[in-house]
């Protein structure tokens, strides 16, 4: 696959490192280089993306240095971590077209700390390697920090502090999982661990599960699973809009590693006895998405309604993992793109729908609905743009569209990721010929239940944002900041039409997730051979 | 000497989560400086403890006169990221110091 799999990792490394070199003040230079870094990266996601569904081999690997296996790091590219790279990719163009109208001149080096984002975002999901893995994690939590505190204020000072100091303490476990590992395998290859966990003694099975479960920990934490996301919904609400939409994928990272992991190490095939945190992820999802959906409910303001979303989000993703199913997680995988994209814009709709409100305004739509309807708003100057009643409109619409796909509600690909995920759900029991269990019907019932509740809440905003106050100020949009929101939504609509070969694509995701011997195969093809390429 | 590693792993481990917990931001940072030793140090026992070894392999010698070279390679990737991470943390502990006029986590006294 020649040398373009280390692309994404080294496209934003040389992009960060030279907007860190430009002054501050050729603010419009730095976008420039920033936006055409993003566009490459998304051209080289897309050519990822066509050599893994169109290429002789669906994983295929990359030797850092061309050190031979065991001993070199190693990026492997499969359907997931090409499907991965590659919404992070579209997401950071929306993210970076939109802060182009303000947001990234509010801060200094917005835009080095977004392309060190995007490396350690890509890095992260084409690695092979457990260390290396915690490096880009470091990577990109650090860049992370930055962006969480870009714009500054008091708020974001204040969660900043949160965020950091829940990061650090689960980095510590992500050092100690791994180094356990390592003690007990003698290796940190992903395919090389995976291979010989079984032929371990039982002793040694015992302290690799534990390893594995304090690292689980760790990357439940960035997933923000119930009762250890609590931090989630206040990094998320305090950071500025571009920076929460590029969050929302953190999160899926989360969920990311946990499914390579746990289909590597205790998948069906891999030869492990037990598979671990199989009842903790279907459980802890639940109470997420349970957790999730009472906060959807009691949010004042569309950013925490937001927020509170990305935890149901996670939780849906965690609890469809621990039926380590491939019709379940292939429904998952549909669901993940699906659901990213639309908090993705729902994030960006945030502020646009916010702008022009006084701050109290969201405690006064939720009072008006007890106490009774009285506008007194104060006239307020608009920040940025235009003000036509036709980008009112545009916005209404937009949202009711983000709104339809967050909450999972047809047409949109919500809906049919829901879909998707519950009808495989139900298959995995009867394909026996047993009754569906009560534990399936009762995960369907909460998803259901978690979509009612956000087009409650959705909607109970959009109605005091758009219809109830009609002297209200009409808010100035630039075209650069409904242009993500348009691609978003765009995309989410291409993902519904062509849902067909997209669910094909994502069948062979989680497919070469759960053969098994496929990914260590493919990663240890070279080692009998010696040095490779 | 297992013992003895084992023990002050525990202790640093026990002493910082106990001072992670604290409300005050200062006590927070020495708390998780102290875990990320302890973590070192973990990190430093898991290629099994030998003295007199050295880590690196010349010429065809017995493999078991050598200490393993990558925990020693790992912790010190572990404590340069972990001394910047806290760097970053105490700038971030400094700005909220000055923009919440207080030193608890939650920017308020309670």
């Amino acid at each position: 696959m020649d040398h373009l799999a280390i692309l994404p990792v080294v496209l934003p490394l040389f992009a960060g490192a030279a907007l860190a070199l430009i002054d501050d003040r050729h603010h419009n230079v730095k976008l420039a280089v920033n936006v055409a870094a993003t566009l490459l990266l998304v051209a080289v996601s897309l050519l990822l993306l066509a050599d893994v569904q169109n290429g002789p081999a669906r994983i295929s690997t990359y030797q850092l240095g061309n050190w031979p296996v065991p001993y070199g790091i190693v990026l492997v590219l499969d359907p997931l971590s090409a499907m991965m790279v590659a919404l992070t990719s579209v997401l950071a163009l929306g993210a970076i077209i939109f802060s182009a109208a303000r947001w990234h001149r509010a801060g200094q080096h917005f835009n080095s700390l977004f392309q060190l984002l995007l490396m350690g975002l890509n890095g992260a999901f084409l690695t092979g390697d457990l260390f290396n893995l915690f490096v880009f994690f470091e990577v990109l939590l650090a860049a992370s920090y930055g962006l969480a505190l870009h714009g500054s204020g008091k708020s974001r000072v204040k969660a900043s502090l949160h965020y950091v100091a829940v990061n650090l303490a689960s980095s510590s476990l992500f050092l100690i999982g791994a180094t356990a590992i390592y003690g007990v395998a003698g290796t940190l290859n992903m395919a090389d661990i995976a291979m010989r966990a079984p032929l371990l003694s039982p002793g040694d099975q015992t302290l690799l599960q534990a390893g594995a479960a304090i690292l689980g920990v760790a990357f439940l934490v960035k997933a923000g699973i119930w009762p250890l996301g609590m931090w989630l919904p206040t990094t998320y609400a305090a950071a500025a809009p571009p920076v929460a939409a590029m969050f929302a994928i953190l999160s899926k990272l989360g969920v990311y590693v946990i499914l390579r992991l746990t289909s590597l190490l205790f998948g069906e095939g891999s030869g492990a006895e037990v598979h671990l945190g199989a009842a903790v992820l279907q459980y802890g999802g639940l109470a997420t998405i349970v957790f999730g959906t009472i906060g959807v409910l009691a949010s004042q303001g569309v950013a925490r309604i937001a927020c509170f979303s990305v935890m149901v989000s996670s939780g849906t993703l965690l609890a469809m993992v621990g039926y380590d199913d491939a019709g379940v997680t292939a429904g998952a995988l549909y669901y993940l793109v699906s659901s990213t994209l639309g908090l993705a814009c729902l994030f960006l709709l945030v502020e646009l729908m916010e702008r022009g409100r006084s701050p109290g305004d969201d405690v006064l739509a939720v009072t008006l609905e007890a106490y009774g309807d009285d506008d007194d708003e104060a006239e307020q100057t608009p920040e940025a743009g235009s003000a036509t009643p036709g980008t009112f409109a545009a916005l209404g619409i937009a949202f009711v569209c983000c709104a339809i796909l967050v909450a999972g509600m047809p047409p949109l690909s919500g809906f049919l990721g829901k879909f998707l995920m519950i009808g495989a759900m139900l298959d995995t029991g009867t394909a026996q010929g047993e009754a569906v269990s009560a534990g399936v019907w009762v995960t369907v019932a909460i998803l259901i239940v978690s979509g009612l509740a956000a087009t409650i809440a959705l909607m109970r905003s959009g109605i005091n944002t758009f219809w109830v106050s009609l002297e209200r100020v009409i808010p100035a949009i630039h075209g650069v900041e409904i242009a993500p929101i348009i691609l978003f939504l765009a995309l989410a609509l291409g993902m519904t039409v062509y849902a067909q070969p997209i669910m094909s694509f994502m069948g062979t995701a989680a497919d070469a997730l759960y053969t098994h011997g496929g990914y260590v195969d493919a990663v240890l093809a070279d080692r009998a051979t010696g040095a490779g390429r | 000497m297992e013992a003895v590693i084992a023990i002050s792993i525990g202790v640093l481990a026990a002493s910082g989560v106990w001072l992670v917990l604290r409300p005050r931001t200062f006590q927070v940072i020495i708390g998780l400086s102290l875990l990320s030793y302890a973590v070192n140090l973990f990190i430093f026992s898991m290629g099994r403890l030998r003295s007199n070894a050295a880590p690196v392999l010349d010429g065809a010698h017995d493999i078991g006169a050598y200490a393993d070279p990558v925990p020693q390679a790992l912790v010190l990737t572990a404590i340069v990221i972990g001394f910047a991470m806290t760097a970053l943390f105490l700038v971030v502990l400094l700005a909220a110091r000055g923009l919440t006029g207080t030193d608890h986590v939650d920017g308020q006294e309670r």
